[in-house]
């Protein structure tokens, strides 16, 4: 009758030392966890309310299922592999520890006996098997591929908490595996065939002969015990408390809309100056961190200059948090104001990032606090004040903002005067670039051709505000936001229309609209409803080869991707996708109030690695775009490259207007 | 009480700057409208010889180791004194670092009102100022009984100014210098190190159009195809987008090359008095109202970006 | 160290300046104010003597629009005394202006007095030196970085084509600031409303002003320009072509 025999051969002293042990890694661990729980409590307070099944889902997904770390293959599956492994073995452990000490101890039966305990031990011994494929992708990956995310971390001690994970965890199983073969060697069960791997070992170990598989069984037992107890006593003190972290983390994460930022901390100045002025959650965000490096591959920033990586910010920002009152400031010590200003605000970090961190939020809460001491670069000083005073970064008059119309037959519509349909939101660049009125002009025009009843509201517009709130400058957004919100309360109008993403994301998930908020779209959005309702009807097919780059703040903040991709297509052009498309398009580095800022030491500029992507498609001869801003760089990007004569870069405006 | 008119020459180190050429040129039209004579103020000590070149009726000038070089208080008491024995009917300053510390705090010491920023004087003797960057022009009546007048290069050539014949000195006697309290410790020259725009024939200059330093780089291979230097206005060098030594203007360097093509640059004032004096002046500016067009021989509104590289080519294949 | 810092506030260049009906002034209808540049220099550079060796920051100005804004941003800055002269300035000159600064500070008795070195509209000469005239200092203009040491400062003085010069000057005195040592911070606007709470603005109100030694204008005019540039048509290749043709001609290609 098949049954477990835990503790054969182990002499009882062993077991009693085995109990006290328990205990004592028990105790550790629970004071490492809490130890760790009341750091976070130290942050500010935050609320992350409701939504309880879609967060349980969340996690649900994201942990058991391991969605987002699958989402690159290698690694995907080396981690997969490790979780579900380690998975299973932990909850046989739980059932052999509650068949010993509670069936047995108490109830005077075991549940492992017959079928199901040869089932036990066949799922335990093929699916530990994963865990060896895992840790050996893990530790051929580490040390032997070398990739560069895994490298040069600030703080250079971290290499051994890896190692000692890696090495911890091939310990246990191997020594796992060396145990029960022993055993098997030894008893020689008539169900060893159940147990495959083990089997096979006690078949190779069984020419030692029975006092040595007997002694070895002890010996080994008695190491596996040590070495597992030792990573569960020092699981909240190593890497491997991503464990617990990351699953809370993901239970907690925003649910918020991701273009919403959350407001600033107020109290002793504005923004982040000590680590304790985060909130709880952003201080978790730097706990979940298992230095895996993604964020880092993505990062515009870093790809360019290499003084902002997102990873290093984290594992900075996590250490800064247990370290002893040393006199070292988070500001100038720890991070530096260039790695906090060189951040695009992409949000290609956040999107791919396994562990739900959310690095842009607190880059944003420390630009704050560089605002309020004034410490940034003079351009960007400048812009602000520009922006402050004129209610554009341009440094023109307000009363200018509306000279793009001038000329136009019929004339733009003012939508503070009469009641239109679409308001019309055109923004700063489409409005003051002097290289941009043609694409302006032609929007207008389009809109006219096409029968929409639209008007822009002339000077009273301003700067909606989107990347002076991510630059920190909380103070002016409000005044901003106020002023067009004033301007906008007194036009009629039922839907506003806008051309930049940027406009987009703050019109639609920051302004408070009195709770009564319009329906606001991308003119993308505009366009794409226009063609499906046969209101834009096309004389002919483009038939040109183009690629369609997704604006950050269109794509990754608000989830919009087809509707453009479906504009293109209705004017007969073909798309042929870049590498990176959709959700992991690559910024084209002006975000963030980095189209304000002095470029120092680029490297690559991401709009000429951007443009060096499509050229290298086959045949493409347009680069689309449709954000003013992204127009403005990859123009300028195509004449740095020297690539005029392969690629030409089009706002989807002017397809849409050839077309028609 | 006469009808002449007085310019206070400035000089440095031995040199006659070159706006006391122009006040020169000025007075002498002020001068046929009062029908008095222009004398030149020379104020230094062993400084005769700085009067050769001075296009004048006459030379006044006033020897004192105080006045050696250029301080407040001992040119205030110097000016006061000969103003106030002297009873000209006008006397021109220049509006620079050396005119304008003492024109205004004479004009309160004298209670002669001091008109700033005058470019010009009509052929009726009135003062055509021009102020708000260069964007409007004052005129009116030259004020008295004594005018205090700040001269702006532009309405007059230096050459008007000067003279190969040296006129008559009359050594005035200086006042006693009590009561100093600016005193010179030294001069810092400016960086020698670097090219000197001042000599080269052609100038490729870069202005605040040209957006942020990595761009300058397309000015660099434009300005090596052609063999010359890349000098700049304030807003560049204030970025540190280019150092001190190629700044043109008003606090930098006067430059007059055969050749100025002036990229991204507006046109201010203070910047044109650094390079008003160039042969030919290519403009290259996206905005048609550009004052620069003003002053230019030549210009274009194509995207200088766009233009740069073309016509480094251009160039290369014309070599 | 008391530090006094008279400014004024100046027509705006960034919108359209216009001539009014009479001919002989600016139309003030579309006209906008902000801060003469050399003004905010002068602030800056006070604030930077205060953080250096300690002392107090007095700012001051003649009432105007958007003049509570910048008492408020100074203050935010450092500045500790705000005060605001009241009455008509609608036909006010600089030789006004400075007598009645002259008024406040022989009270205040500030040891340095900074001022922009001059305004792009001034006429009647600068308020520097004729503020330092009618309160006996001495002055001097285009300073370009100083230090305080007892009763004197060193200044470095701006002349043209780069060179410095060292200038002592004996306390008390008036210098007018060309730039400060570094450009005028920039100030968040949450910091401005916290002020807005904290700071008081003194209103002082001025007599009637006195003009005399100022200048009257007879005509204001936009330059009529006697020929303009000729512009080189086409497109970037053209244009190009057309310059390289201009370098060849004048012989230096």
């Amino acid at each position: 009758m098949p049954i477990r025999e835990t503790f054969w051969n182990i002499p009882h002293w062993a077991e009693i030392v085995h109990y006290i042990a328990a205990f004592i890694t028990v105790a550790i661990f629970l004071y490492g966890v809490g130890r760790r729980v009341m750091q976070w409590r130290k942050g500010r307070p935050e609320k992350r309310p409701g939504n309880f099944w879609a967060r349980v889902w969340a996690v649900i997904l994201q942990v058991f299922g391991q969605r987002r770390t699958l989402d690159e293959r290698f690694p995907g599956i080396m981690h997969f592999s490790i979780f579900w492994g380690m998975l299973v073995l932990a909850v046989g452990t739980a059932i052999a520890t509650v068949d010993w000490d509670v069936t047995h101890l108490f109830f005077g039966f075991q549940i492992l006996t017959g079928t199901f305990y040869i089932l036990f031990e066949l799922a335990l011994d093929i699916l530990g098997l994963l865990v060896v494929v895992g840790l050996g992708m893990a530790i051929y990956r580490r040390y032997i591929i070398h990739p560069a995310r895994l490298q040069n971390f600030p703080i250079k001690t971290l290499a051994r908490d890896d190692t000692y994970a890696l090495v911890m965890l091939s310990f246990i199983t191997l020594s796992g595996y060396l145990t029960e073969g022993l055993r098997i060697a030894v008893t020689q069960p008539e169900w060893a065939v159940w147990s495959p791997v083990g089997n096979a070992i006690a078949t190779a170990l069984r020419t030692l002969g029975d006092p040595t598989n007997q002694t070895l069984h002890l010996i080994i037992w008695s190491l596996h015990i040590v070495t597992a107890f030792g990573v569960l006593a020092s699981l909240p003190f190593t890497k491997l408390f991503h464990i617990l972290s990351v699953p809370v983390n993901i239970y907690f994460h925003s649910m918020e809309p991701a273009g919403k930022l959350p407001p600033a901390n107020m109290e002793n100045g504005a923004g982040v100056k000590e680590w304790k002025q985060f909130t709880w959650k952003q201080l978790l965000d730097f706990e979940s961190c298992t230095r895996c490096g993604r964020c880092q591959d993505v990062c515009p920033a870093y790809a360019s200059a290499q003084i902002l990586s997102p990873r290093n910010m984290m594992v900075k920002l996590d250490a800064h948090l247990w370290e002893k009152a040393n006199g070292r400031t988070l500001h100038g010590d720890v991070v530096s104001a260039d790695e906090l200003w060189a951040c695009t605000t992409c949000r290609a970090c956040v999107q791919v990032c396994p562990a739900f961190i959310d690095h842009v939020i607190s880059f944003v809460d420390m630009r704050r606090h560089l605002v309020d001491q004034g410490k940034m670069d003079k351009m960007l000083q400048d812009a602000l004040a520009n922006l402050g005073r004129y209610g554009n970064s341009f440094g023109q008059s307000d009363r200018m903002r509306a000279k793009w119309t001038q000329g136009l037959q019929p004339p733009v519509k003012d939508a503070r005067r009469e009641a239109v349909e679409y308001l019309w939101f055109v923004g700063d660049y489409a409005s003051y670039s002097a290289t941009l009125t043609d694409v302006t002009r032609k929007t207008a025009e389009v809109f006219e051709k096409t029968g929409l009843n639209f008007g822009i509201l002339f000077d009273g517009e301003r700067n909606a505000g989107n990347d002076v709130r991510r630059v920190g400058e909380e103070g002016l957004f409000e005044m901003l936001a106020d002023k067009n919100s004033q301007a906008l309360a007194k036009s009629k109008f039922e839907t506003i229309v806008t051309t930049d993403p940027h406009t987009y994301n703050t019109l639609k998930n920051e302004y408070s609209w009195n709770g009564n908020r319009p329906n606001i779209l991308h003119y993308a959005e505009l366009l794409d409803q226009m063609i499906a309702s046969g209101q834009i009807k096309f004389s002919k097919k483009l038939g040109y080869k183009v690629t369609y780059h997704d604006p950050c703040y269109l794509g990754r903040y608000n989830g919009i991707y087809d509707a453009p991709r479906r504009v293109i297509e209705a004017t007969g052009c073909e798309l042929i996708e870049m590498p990176r498309h959709g959700d992991r398009a690559f910024c084209c580095g002006a975000g963030g109030g980095r189209i304000w800022m002095d470029e120092k030491d680029i490297k690559d500029r991401p709009s000429e690695s951007r443009i060096r992507e499509a050229v290298a498609l086959d045949g493409v001869q347009a680069f689309v775009v449709s954000c003013p801003k992204d127009l403005t760089m990859y123009r300028d990007a195509v004449k740095t490259t020297g690539n005029e004569k392969d690629i030409v870069v089009k706002d989807l405006i002017e397809l849409v207007y050839e077309a028609l | 009480m006469s009808q002449d008119i007085f310019v206070v020459i400035e000089h440095l180190r031995g040199q006659i700057a070159d706006v006391s050429y122009v006040m020169l040129a000025g007075a002498r039209q002020l001068a046929q409208n009062t029908s008095g004579k222009v004398m030149a103020v020379l104020l230094g000590h062993n400084a005769q010889g700085l009067a050769n070149s001075l296009a004048a009726d006459g030379v006044l000038y006033i020897d004192h180791p105080a006045l050696a070089e250029f301080t407040f208080d001992a040119y205030q008491l110097a000016l006061a004194d000969l103003i106030k024995a002297q009873s000209p009917r006008a006397v021109i300053f220049g509006h620079s670092s050396v005119g304008m510390d003492v024109a205004s705090t004479l004009s309160a010491k004298l209670g002669a009102p001091v008109v700033s920023s005058c470019q010009s004087f009509t052929a009726d003797g009135k003062f055509v100022s021009q102020i708000c960057g260069g964007k409007i022009m004052a005129e009116g009546d030259l004020p008295g009984p004594i005018a205090l007048v700040t001269m702006v290069p532009g309405g007059y050539k230096a050459e008007q100014g000067q003279s190969s014949q040296a006129s008559e000195m009359t050594n005035m006697a200086a006042p006693a210098m009590d009561g100093i309290r600016v005193t010179l410790k030294q001069y810092i020259e400016p960086d020698t190190s670097d090219v000197d725009i001042v000599k080269e024939a052609v100038l490729v200059s870069v202005g605040r159009g040209i957006q942020n330093k990595d761009n300058i780089e397309l000015a660099n291979e434009l300005a090596s195809a052609l063999g010359c230097a890349v000098s700049a206005s304030r807003p560049v060098v204030d970025q540190g987008w280019m150092p001190t030594t190629r700044l043109v203007g008003k606090s930098g360097k006067r430059v007059k090359p055969k050749i100025y093509l002036a990229l991204g640059i507006s046109g201010a004032p203070e910047h044109v008095e650094g390079m008003g004096d160039s042969q030919v002046i290519i403009a290259v500016n996206t905005d048609p109202n550009a004052p620069i067009y003003n002053i230019a021989k030549y210009g274009t509104t194509v995207d200088m970006f766009e233009l740069l590289p073309v016509l480094t080519d251009k160039i290369k294949q014309a070599k | 160290m008391k530090i006094a810092v008279p400014v004024k506030f100046v027509p705006d260049l960034v919108e359209e300046l216009t001539i009014d009906s009479g001919g002989a002034a600016l139309d003030t209808s579309w006209l906008r104010l902000i801060i003469n540049e050399f003004d905010d220099h002068a602030v800056e550079q006070a604030i930077l003597l205060k953080e250096r060796g300690g002392g107090q920051v007095i700012v001051t100005m003649a009432e105007s629009e958007g003049a509570d804004d910048f008492l408020f941003a100074s203050a935010a800055k450092g500045a500790d005394q705000l005060i605001k002269l009241t009455g008509d300035f609608s036909s006010s000159n600089n030789h006004a202006l400075a007598r009645v600064y002259a008024d406040l500070l022989k009270e205040l008795q500030p040891d340095l007095i900074l001022t922009g070195v001059q305004a792009h509209n001034d006429l009647d000469g600068s308020v520097g030196p004729l503020l330092a005239e009618y309160l006996g200092m001495p002055y001097v203009g285009y300073v370009a970085g100083l230090t305080a040491t007892g009763d004197k400062v060193t200044v470095r003085k701006e002349y043209a084509g780069g060179l410095i010069a060292e200038i002592d000057v004996k306390l008390p005195a008036v210098l007018g600031i060309q730039a400060a040592e570094q450009p005028p911070r920039y100030v968040a606007y949450s910091k401005i409303r916290q002020v807005m709470g904290t700071a008081k603005i003194e209103e002082r109100a001025v007599a009637d002003l006195d003009l005399s030694g100022g200048v009257t204008v007879s005509r204001m005019f936009q330059p009529e320009v006697a020929e303009r540039a000729t512009m080189i048509e086409g497109d970037v290749d053209e244009v190009a072509g057309k310059i390289v043709g201009i370098f060849k001609e004048l012989g230096t290609l």
